[in-house]
């Protein structure tokens, strides 16, 4: 039988990449040479999960026009979903020395699939009590309740100590997360939202972007397609917030303070409004950023002289360049354009007309 | 319930706290509320000039021992320039964008400056010095309870500046010019009113007024941190839209509710202290979704 030939191309990318993967994340030996090593893993890792975080709320602010500072309330309870669904019960025991904890969660032990889809879930169920009540709000006030929303979740959570402990926190997280996960679910969410943003609820979604009076007078439920939005938006956003858990192991209440919608806004922004390839190329230009700009916090001793590194500037960095791209550059690396094999091949095709174009 | 037997005077203690951080509130939402009034923005960047105005005062206390008059002068006069600064830096440029990149612009604007504080000013906490003059760094006792009598002062100098600002606002032209802005800036414009002029002054005035609360905050509470300005800049935006935003005696009503609520809950009610910072939200919500215009708010349409 004969496969076509986009098929085919299709089969051996895929192929390809799981081989890699496989290499980097150390299932597999070649050469005698096995990873990445931790520290570029780790990396990638995160690049992956703020991929996620990013499209997931690219879908909202990018390309529902949205405005939502949520994202980490979200993220919190995804996070601490998971943790509490994956911890062995004598780590729980060992964690909850001051309040113990409530009896049926002390026993409660799933895998890591089921937990992070329940994570996904449960979040997406509270982002559905919080979002008939904000979606009622337009514009920098849904901005201002989403985010009033998200510090009450937090403070919840820091106060309901038989559940989740309190503001200590909860340490000894299994680290499942591995290169699987994580760019697994980056994979998964970006042919999802590509294909949600591709039928008749994503032209909705942006038609209301665009202009919700119009789109209203075109019959669209504006609440019913806003809610949807922010739903799958949100439920993304706790599969991140879970991913996150399990890669770092230490969750608390104060790293889901506003900062972390921050950085992710931030990446949103960078990467264009309305362009899911570009939240992906910003998540990792950004997280790789962080770790790289690490040198100008750090002290550099010299033969002759010492460097005293600046701790902080990182983010003065990123804030900077926050205001610099609004102002002078709205649209982002990409703005609302995809980077597709497509386009890539195209833009090839143009520059070297010669040839056949890569792939 | 035993938290209803409070003592009369555990009571008068906290009603005295309850007022001075209902002034605070008041002074600080001021300047929210006319930003908003004038650009429809939210000027994230507000509550960050709290802390800039307290850390001018500890340096020209700590390093350089200017007297206290001095010190608080320049520390307006700084956090002016700043809201000035901030203004033409971020805002202008993007006066005819959507309302939301504005408002992502203050965001950014807002973390820059707590960064640039944490990196200049360092992260640890600070310990503010206290003033001699008025005996305002003593404290005073009524029977058995005692008041620092920078909780006295704070309300009485809210309401002086609250005074003059309203006589800015109402007696002089310039306060004509901020209102006709206000209401229709391209019909302002075409009356002969400099819109920039007038734009950048509400900054001026706003940020005088957060400076002069942030040094009172500094003497209230006084521990000083780059992210000092964070928690109470949230707050006071909502006693802005709580009491009606554009309106300045909306967000002063706002303000001292908001304040007088959050210390009598927690005295009152210790069991849910842990909420105090949620309670403020809950208003915010509640305001958005009952009641947007606030307490005094106007009806206004929404232009399309």
């Amino acid at each position: 039988m004969r496969v076509p030939a986009e098929q085919r191309r299709r089969a051996l990318l895929l192929l390809g990449a799981v081989l890699i993967v496989a290499w980097a994340n150390g299932d597999l030996r070649f050469a005698g040479v096995s990873g990445w090593g931790s520290y570029t893993v780790r990396i990638i890792n995160l690049c992956a999960i703020n991929a996620v975080l990013a499209m997931s709320l690219n879908l909202l602010c990018g390309f529902t026009g949205q405005f939502s500072l949520g994202h980490a309330g979200f993220m919190a309870l995804g996070a601490y979903t998971t943790a509490l669904l994956t911890m062995e019960p004598a780590t729980k025991k060992m964690v909850f020395f001051m309040t113990p904890q409530w009896g049926p969660l002390q026993n409660l032990l799933l895998p890591f699939l089921p937990a992070l889809v329940l994570a996904g879930l449960v979040t997406g169920f509270f982002s559905l009590l919080v979002g008939v009540p904000a979606l009622r709000l337009r514009g920098d006030y849904l901005g201002i309740a989403t985010l009033g929303f998200a510090e009450i979740i937090r403070l919840i959570l820091q106060n309901v100590r038989r559940v989740t402990n309190g503001a200590l926190g909860l340490k000894g997280i299994p680290p499942v997360t591995n290169l699987w996960w994580t760019l697994g679910t980056a994979t998964f969410t970006y042919f999802a939202l590509r294909n949600l943003l591709a039928s008749s609820y994503g032209r909705a979604f942006k038609s209301i972007r665009e202009n919700e009076t119009a789109a209203q007078a075109m019959g669209i439920d504006l609440f019913k397609h806003k809610l949807i939005s922010f739903v799958v938006s949100s439920s993304l956003a706790g599969m991140g917030g879970g991913l996150l858990a399990a890669l770092l192991t230490t969750i608390d209440p104060v790293m889901f303070k506003f900062p972390l919608t921050f950085q992710v806004l931030l990446t949103v922004v960078l990467g264009g409004m309305g362009s899911l390839s570009g939240s992906v190329l910003a998540a990792a230009i950004v997280t790789y950023l962080m770790e790289f700009l690490r040198v100008v916090e750090e002290p550099h001793y010299l033969s002759f002289m010492t460097i005293r590194g600046i701790p902080g500037l990182r983010t003065v960095i990123f804030s900077l360049a926050l205001v610099v791209v609004v102002i002078w550059y709205p649209r982002g690396l990409m703005g609302d354009r995809e980077l597709t094999v497509a386009t890539v091949t195209g833009y090839l095709k143009k520059r070297w007309p010669g040839r056949r174009g890569a792939g | 319930m035993e938290a209803l037997r409070l003592p009369i005077a555990m009571f008068l203690q906290h009603l005295a706290n309850a007022i001075s951080l209902g002034s605070l509130y008041a002074l600080v939402a001021i300047g929210y509320t006319m930003v908003y009034g004038i650009l429809r923005l939210i000027n994230f960047a507000h509550g960050d000039l709290l802390m800039l105005a307290a850390y001018v005062v500890y340096y020209s206390q700590g390093m350089f021992h200017l007297p206290w008059p001095v010190s608080i002068s320049l520390s307006v006069v700084v956090t002016m320039c700043l809201g000035i600064v901030v203004e033409r830096a971020a805002y202008r440029p993007l006066r005819d964008s959507p309302r939301t990149t504005i408002l992502i612009s203050a965001i950014g604007v807002s973390f820059l400056v707590e960064n640039l504080g944490l990196v200049v000013f360092g992260g640890r906490p600070q310990s503010f010095p206290l003033p001699r003059f008025l005996d305002i760094g003593s404290a005073t006792q009524i029977g058995s309870v005692t008041v620092e009598n920078i909780t006295f002062a704070i309300p009485v100098v809210t309401l002086a500046l609250l005074y003059a600002l309203l006589y800015i606002v109402h007696k002089t032209k310039t306060g004509m010019a901020m209102r006709a802005v206000a209401r229709d800036v391209d019909t302002a414009r075409l009356m002969g009113i400099d819109v920039d002029r007038i734009i950048a002054t509400t900054f001026a005035l706003g940020s005088a007024l957060a400076a002069v609360g942030g040094i009172m905050w500094a003497m209230k509470f006084p521990q000083i941190n780059p992210l000092m300005g964070m928690m109470p800049g949230m707050k006071c935006f909502i006693a802005a839209v709580f009491g009606g935003i554009g309106n300045v005696s909306g967000a002063v009503a706002g303000g001292f509710i908001l304040g007088v609520a959050e210390i009598m809950i927690v005295a009152f009610l210790p069991a849910i202290s842990g909420y105090r910072d949620a309670f403020a939200f809950i208003i915010l919500i509640g305001t958005l979704l009952l009641r947007p215009t606030g307490l005094v708010g106007e009806k206004a349409a929404e232009k399309v």
